[in-house]
């Protein structure tokens, strides 16, 4: 590895260690990276258990329910583990502290999509472990096409964190709710519940521009007939590449805006 | 050898309402402590923040260290730093945590020691664990300092460095600093309002008034070319020059 490789990895593992600290020295806030997604996994998981005494469509795959909430939360937590990550530098005015360091934006990305990934697995790990006794119902039996599921969702999280991101380097703290929101406009046509065709013809060409549409209609084949659509996966990998390029370069040239603008100083609550 | 630490030429940065730096061109030599005098909305800050890469500059070139920092800031950031009291280090992580980032951060191999030693030095280890936001005003200024010191900086900029400390600790970071210069022949650059600080510091003086440096030289030579008694009254004559376009307050 050459000493440049070093350095830039030693940066960005500097700054990984800085939100694990950060994580670590409030345990609320740990505890409420498990909350939400085992609550969540507890109600739909009675859900399923009466939908599936009453209901056909829970009737063919118990966990049909349990896995989309799953796999749901792997892309809101994807977004909101990145852009709280990101918050935490705002809140802290610690931008004019880190640009005077060597670190790279780029480096600084980087160790921001990684504490988004180790929130990801904090988060929704122990609800998934916790369906087993519970449920009996082990969303791990998905095999590999879970793991692409993840990788598919986790990326599209990402791209709209970076926008995010960026949108709050150039409007300002104003624009900080968006990380809580933004995320929740794209579930209804991501198909999370429900399969494409119960939307409208309309919003049927909005849903197949989402790589979510994708894993979720891909999950139910999977779950209903045991058959992996390798099709939708190659799509949605495609259109996440197309929405991290945009999403990325949202935050980039926001981050070059802020430095002409003087922001970087100033940016804070 | 570079004899400049920084060499600025003919530096602007406009904003949309504002004009903050208007084409000031300036040398700051190797080894030496200098201040940039002003009153607020002189350009001071806008000036430290463009040199330190934070601010791009609508027009001029900058040169820190013998690089042009708009094109090679990575070549010369690892020989600087920085340190202000309006910019908090993060409040939920220990002082130690901080430094161990910031120490990384400059890609520094013996974190464990140079921190040790500087704790000792700025007499904060009694705090090391504790969070940064817990601290009172002096002991913030010396952690501050302790990040900016860090990777023993050739040329450190510091905002305000003594704004809001008691006479006492702020007398102590004063000789601290004092004693770092000489010990390491690093040079200083300063912003500051305390007129006192500035003449025990610096050995050069650029004063600046709407974005522009309209007098330098030693504290001496700025005091007897206005015929003065101290540098406060510098400051208050060249900051009220400007005053004659304002409306008096009825």
């Amino acid at each position: 590895m050459s000493r440049e490789l070093r350095l830039s990895a030693g940066r960005v593992w500097a700054m990984l260690l800085r939100y694990l600290y950060l994580l670590r020295s409030s345990w609320p806030r740990t505890l409420e990276l498990l909350y939400w997604p085992t609550l969540q996994m507890l109600i739909w998981g009675f859900m399923s258990q009466f939908l599936y005494a009453n209901s056909s469509y829970v009737f063919r795959a118990f966990g049909v329910l349990l896995a989309a909430v799953m796999l749901w939360d792997v892309l809101f937590r994807g977004q909101l583990g990145l852009s709280m990550s990101f918050l935490e530098e705002m809140w802290a005015r610690n931008l004019g502290h880190l640009f005077v360091t060597p670190l790279r934006p780029y480096e600084w990305v980087l160790s921001l999509l990684s504490m988004s990934m180790i929130r990801v697995l904090l988060g929704i790990l122990p609800a998934a472990l916790l369906a087993i006794p519970l449920y009996q119902y082990s969303i791990f039996a998905m095999g590999l096409p879970l793991v692409a599921f993840f990788a598919v969702l986790l990326i599209m999280g990402w791209a709209l964190g970076l926008a995010i991101c960026g949108l709050i380097l150039r409007q300002g703290m104003g624009a900080e709710g968006l990380a809580w929101t933004v995320v929740f406009t794209i579930s209804p046509i991501s198909a999370v519940y429900y399969p494409v065709s119960t939307l409208p013809s309309w919003l049927q060409h909005a849903a197949w521009a989402l790589p979510s549409t994708y894993v979720f209609e891909g999950m139910r084949t999977v779950l209903f007939s045991g058959i992996f659509r390798a099709d939708y996966l190659l799509r949605a990998l495609a259109l996440d590449l197309v929405y991290l390029a945009l999403g990325t370069t949202a935050f980039f040239v926001s981050f070059h805006n802020a430095r002409r603008r003087g922001a970087l100083l100033q940016m804070g609550e | 050898m570079i004899v400049y630490a920084v060499k600025v030429d003919k530096l602007v940065k406009c904003y949309p309402t504002a004009v903050a730096v208007d084409g000031i061109t300036f040398s700051v030599g190797r080894g030496t402590t200098t201040a940039l005098l002003g009153g607020n909305g002189a350009g001071k800050t806008t000036t430290l923040s463009i040199l330190l890469g934070l601010l791009l500059p609508t027009t001029g070139a900058v040169r820190v260290l013998g690089e042009d920092i708009l094109r090679h800031r990575y070549r010369v950031l690892p020989k600087m730093n920085f340190s202000s009291p309006f910019v908090d280090l993060p409040h939920r992580l220990t002082v130690r945590q901080n430094l161990l980032i910031y120490a990384r951060l400059y890609g520094l191999t013996d974190r464990r020691e140079r921190i040790e030693r500087l704790s000792n030095d700025l007499q904060i280890s009694a705090f090391l664990e504790r969070p940064a936001g817990k601290l009172s005003a002096g002991q913030k200024t010396r952690v501050a300092l302790a990040k900016a010191l860090l990777n023993d900086p050739e040329l450190l900029l510091l905002d305000e460095p003594t704004a809001s400390l008691d006479p006492d600790t702020g007398d102590w970071v004063r000789s601290y600093l004092e004693a770092w210069r000489a010990r390491t022949g690093a040079t200083i650059l300063m912003a500051s309002h305390n007129m006192s600080e500035v003449e025990r510091l610096c050995s050069d003086v650029m004063m600046m008034r709407a974005g522009r440096i309209v007098d330098r030289g030693s504290p001496q030579a700025l005091i007897d070319r206005y015929g003065r008694t101290n540098l406060e009254e510098v400051f208050l004559h060249i900051a009220r020059e400007s005053r004659d376009v304002l409306v008096p307050v009825k």
